[in-house]
């Protein structure tokens, strides 16, 4: 019997069996939609970028060179160089480490933080349900970049403030992504079963309920990814993010606007990183919102 | 009771997924007239899907395949949509499930049946209401301007599957389809809205195909029965020939059923057998 | 209905309604209230210097405030903020609550055009491409919108300027109308498009459409993207269902199953996301304004910000988050009060 017959049998013979059969069943299913594959590259472009920096990037990403400001496109500077010599390419790789940061921290931030708000909101039900879901809802109705920016402008520049500002405008829709799940998994019977067998609530949230909801959120991170992408970009583009030198994709796409029109690679360049970037999230959160939402298979 | 007006000869009906092909209907044979003709199965047997067939609803990633698939000489394999919408409809009808989701929520019951009208005659919108307003009497709901001017979730089971019944009957079709009519209902309307579809088909001289799980009500209701397992037709016969059934599915079916007066140790239990579902003829 | 009966929901739902918008704008001025407080400055230092004595310290803390409780701050804010109050910017001396009124009428206009751009394309593209599931064109929209997602709006707003403005040459630069004209255009609603054609200055018109043009496609193209999105969606939801097999089965056209008994389905959600595209829009405005100089209260914040006016960000930010608070809370009601099903409750 060959592998693959063996992961999609109709009889699996064990729980890591059938476990592994269904990875296996989402995988291909992933990996067949064409656009779904292009949006996994793009995104594990970004992340090998940040991590292999070093030996991908041609040349030093912050030595200027003024005898060499502002070249075309060559086989020397992949992207050209900018206003202050620097080679773009290098730059537009290294600043991949700044994008990737911003991501992690603010996923890391802001998935827990949902999750424990809303499954605690959608268990405990009640007045702690009410209260919680108000100030979500309060939360949900503020304009992000507009509400990041004015956090960015009186905290200062810098890339842990944006990502402050960032995370306290992101977390409401996974709260309640979190608390619908929740509500449907209360109700069901082996919740009623464990809580029987005299589970404490602690137990039964953490070691129960939240696995179940973390596909949902992850989901919904990876398609929300783009966005915050973007939003970082902006700050960056106003000036807010990392700051200079460092080789923020927003901030280069400002600094290369004075020369725009005729070098126009210095601001291009980052711009379709960024693009590139956030599509690769995009389809891949796409891809896996049609592998486990079964309602649009 | 006419010539035949329905002729479905090996059907197959077909399903390509990633994980391989599913054969849900699998070389099914049958012909039908003016007839009541049930058709019986478990969930799976393909019976649904045979009839969604005939009005060329099964999309891809399903495939339709037949030697043979006429309404009254028109050949049903190969029809562009808008030859499709002069059969659907004008020649051939189906009752769905549930009323709860086979209504339009947003439409008032009184537009969608009028729409039904308008599909395949040419009248004002007036005059399709008027004549919706009349099926809605005839499937005797006593207040047909109220339930006309409601919405689907106004209505209870029993009245919103009658608007179905009204719905379908209006462009006088030859053949109804009724697909499990009565499941969603509760028993004390069961009978009212099976009663109705017998005098409506009655009166007009239409075909019915009534499809259901329940062989005792099929029996009861129909003139023949087709008894479908795995994707086949396993038994033919005319409903008070039922308990003459030589094929062992058919025979297990009614033995399951308990009848008052009868002593019994205990109540038996189907058995089923691969070999059913397996090629009867060759190709 | 009888209008008894709705009368009775308006002022049901009006109750809710006014509740939930008090409760998020309060929330709203209140982090942007925390938001100042964050300022690293001590406000006090910024106005005695850091070599002031003590007792000079105390009294000017005292004069502005910040010796009270927290919770009383926050009221005399809030108050402020309420009868209009909103500081005076350090870059134009004037008192912002002012500033805004002039630049508002900008973004509004902006926002409006784009949204009427990306309904009137992006609806018939959503309902197409679903209706057409897996052909070549649901494929391109799909591709189309989700470019829009992920394209950076600032970046493709330079691109853009470049490409029409600079090398081809068939639209205006940035700023909303020509040097030439803006001050003999008499300012009546503020909206530039409106004003020339009162003025039948047909000049004058003409140069204020050949500014609106691309910033208009620009964001048009972003809430195309986001209400295209949507529409395919909630379509393909409808098609899934049974009434949908009904509608087939009487004989009725493809299109009229599709825009008659599909699309009437999904107008009531459709309407919430068409305010949420234009919510979205007034925010996407605040970079794409900075790009084409468009005086709305976008470029007003991010000038505010170049300045280190926070008064300036903060009153910007109030306003934008405010319309937002309000387009987002409208419309959950308005799906409420519009969906059969939620009225019988």
């Amino acid at each position: 019997m060959s592998l693959s017959t063996w992961l999609l049998t109709d009889t699996p013979r064990s729980r890591a069996q059938a476990r592994l059969g269904n990875a296996f069943l989402s995988a291909t299913t992933l990996l067949s939609n064409r656009l779904t594959l292009i949006g996994l590259v793009l995104v594990l472009s970004m992340v090998v970028a940040a991590v292999f920096a070093p030996w991908l990037a041609t040349q030093d990403p912050l030595a200027q060179s003024l005898a060499e400001r502002l070249l075309p496109p060559s086989t020397m500077h992949l992207m050209g160089t900018d206003q202050l010599g620097r080679d773009i390419f290098s730059r537009v790789i290294y600043g991949s480490r700044i994008t990737l940061t911003i991501v992690v921290l603010v996923a890391v931030i802001v998935g827990p933080l949902g999750l424990v708000i809303g499954t605690v909101a959608g268990y405990l039900g009640g007045a702690v349900d009410t209260v919680l879901m108000r100030v979500t809802d309060i939360f949900m109705a503020f304009p992000r970049l507009v509400l990041a920016l004015a956090f960015a402008a009186a905290l200062g520049p810098g890339i842990d403030n944006a990502v402050i500002a960032i995370a306290i405008t992101t977390w409401p829709p996974y709260a309640r992504i979190a608390r619908a799940e929740t509500i449907v998994l209360t109700g069901s019977d082996f919740i009623s079963a464990i809580r029987l067998i005299g589970a404490s609530k602690s137990r039964i949230l953490i070691g129960h309920i939240a696995p179940l909801c973390i596909s949902s959120v992850v989901i919904r991170l990876t398609l929300d990814m783009a966005g915050i992408i973007l939003i970082a970009a902006g700050l960056g583009f106003l000036g807010l993010g990392a700051q200079p030198p460092a080789p923020e994709w927003g901030a280069m796409v400002a600094t290369g606007r004075d020369y725009l029109i005729d070098q126009w690679w210095v601001a291009t360049m980052p711009g379709i990183a960024i693009f590139m970037v956030s599509l690769g999230f995009n389809l891949l959160g796409d891809g896996l919102r049609d592998i486990l939402d079964p309602k649009l298979r | 009771m006419t010539g035949p007006l329905l002729h479905i000869e090996d059907l197959h009906v077909d399903f390509h997924s990633r994980k391989g092909e599913t054969n849900a209907v699998r070389g099914v044979s049958w012909q039908m007239g003016r007839e009541k003709l049930g058709i019986v199965g478990e969930s799976g047997s393909g019976k649904s899907l045979s009839v969604r067939a005939l009005l060329g609803l099964v999309r891809p990633p399903g495939e339709v395949r037949a030697r043979r698939l006429e309404l009254d000489g028109v050949d049903l394999r190969a029809l562009s949509a808008r030859q499709w919408q002069s059969i659907r409809g004008r020649r051939i009808s189906m009752v769905l499930q549930d009323p709860r989701y086979s209504l339009n929520p947003v439409m008032r019951i009184g537009d969608q049946i009028a729409e039904a009208y308008l599909a395949h005659h040419d009248v004002s919108h007036g005059e399709a209401q008027a004549r919706a307003l009349d099926m809605l009497a005839a499937v005797h709901i006593r207040d047909p301007e109220r339930v006309a001017r409601a919405y689907q979730h106004e209505l209870s089971g029993g009245m919103g599957q009658r608007a179905m019944i009204a719905m379908m009957l209006m462009p006088e079709p030859e053949i109804l389809i009724a697909d499990e009519p009565t499941s969603a209902l509760d028993i004390s309307v069961q009978t009212q809205v099976l009663s109705i579809i017998d005098e409506m088909v009655t009166s007009r001289g239409m075909g019915l195909i009534f499809i259901s799980h329940d062989l005792q009500l099929v029996a009861s209701f129909c003139d023949r029965v087709l008894i479908m397992y795995g994707g086949r037709v396993v038994e033919e016969r005319l409903a008070k020939e039922l308990p003459t059934a030589t094929h062992p599915y058919t025979r297990g079916l009614l033995a399951c059923l308990p009848r008052l007066g009868e002593r019994r140790e205990s109540l038996a239990v189907l058995e089923r057998d691969n070999a059913w579902s397996r090629e009867v003829e060759a190709p | 209905m009888a209008s008894a009966d709705i009368a009775k929901l308006v002022v049901r739902n009006s109750g809710r309604f006014a509740f939930t918008l008090a409760l998020t704008l309060t929330g709203l001025i209140f982090v942007t209230f925390v938001i100042g407080r964050l300022l690293p400055i001590d406000p006090v230092v910024a106005i005695v210097g850091d070599r002031a004595s003590h007792e000079v310290y105390v009294r000017v803390r005292h004069e502005i405030g910040l010796d009270l409780p927290i919770y009383v701050q926050f009221w005399r804010y809030l108050t402020g903020i309420l009868s209009g109050n909103f500081g005076n910017s350090v870059m134009s001396s004037r008192p912002v609550v002012e500033d805004l009124t002039n630049f508002f009428p900008a973004t509004f206009e902006l926002a409006t055009i784009s949204t009427l751009i990306g309904l009137i394309a992006g609806i018939p593209a959503g309902v197409i491409a679903a209706a057409r599931r897996g052909a070549l064109f649901d494929h391109a929209v799909r591709v189309v919108a989700l470019v829009g997602y992920s394209v950076p709006v600032f970046w493709l707003g330079l691109v853009a300027l470049l490409i029409f403005y600079v090398d081809l040459g068939v639209v205006a630069g940035p700023g909303r109308i020509d040097i030439a004209y803006q001050y003999s255009i008499e300012h009546v609603t503020g909206i530039m498009l409106i004003d020339t054609l009162l003025a039948r200055n047909w000049d004058a018109f003409e140069n204020a459409v050949s500014h609106t043009i691309l910033p208009c496609a620009i964001l048009g193209y972003y809430s195309m993207a986001y209400i295209t999105r949507m529409t395919r969606g909630f379509m393909l939801e409808q098609l899934q269902q049974e009434y949908i097999t009904t509608a087939l089965v009487k004989g009725l056209s493809e299109r009229r199953v599709i825009w008659v008994h599909a699309f009437r389905n999904i107008m009531v959600p459709l309407i919430t996301v068409i305010a949420l595209a234009y919510a979205n829009l007034l925010e996407g405005a605040v970079l794409t304004e900075t790009i084409f100089a468009w005086p709305g209260v976008g470029l007003y914040i991010t000038q505010s910000l170049f300045s280190a006016d926070l008064n300036g960000v903060l009153g910007g930010t109030i306003l934008v988050g405010a319309c937002f608070v309000l387009i987002n809370v409208a419309a959950d009601q308005l799906y409420r009060f519009f969906d059969p099903r939620a009225r019988a409750r």
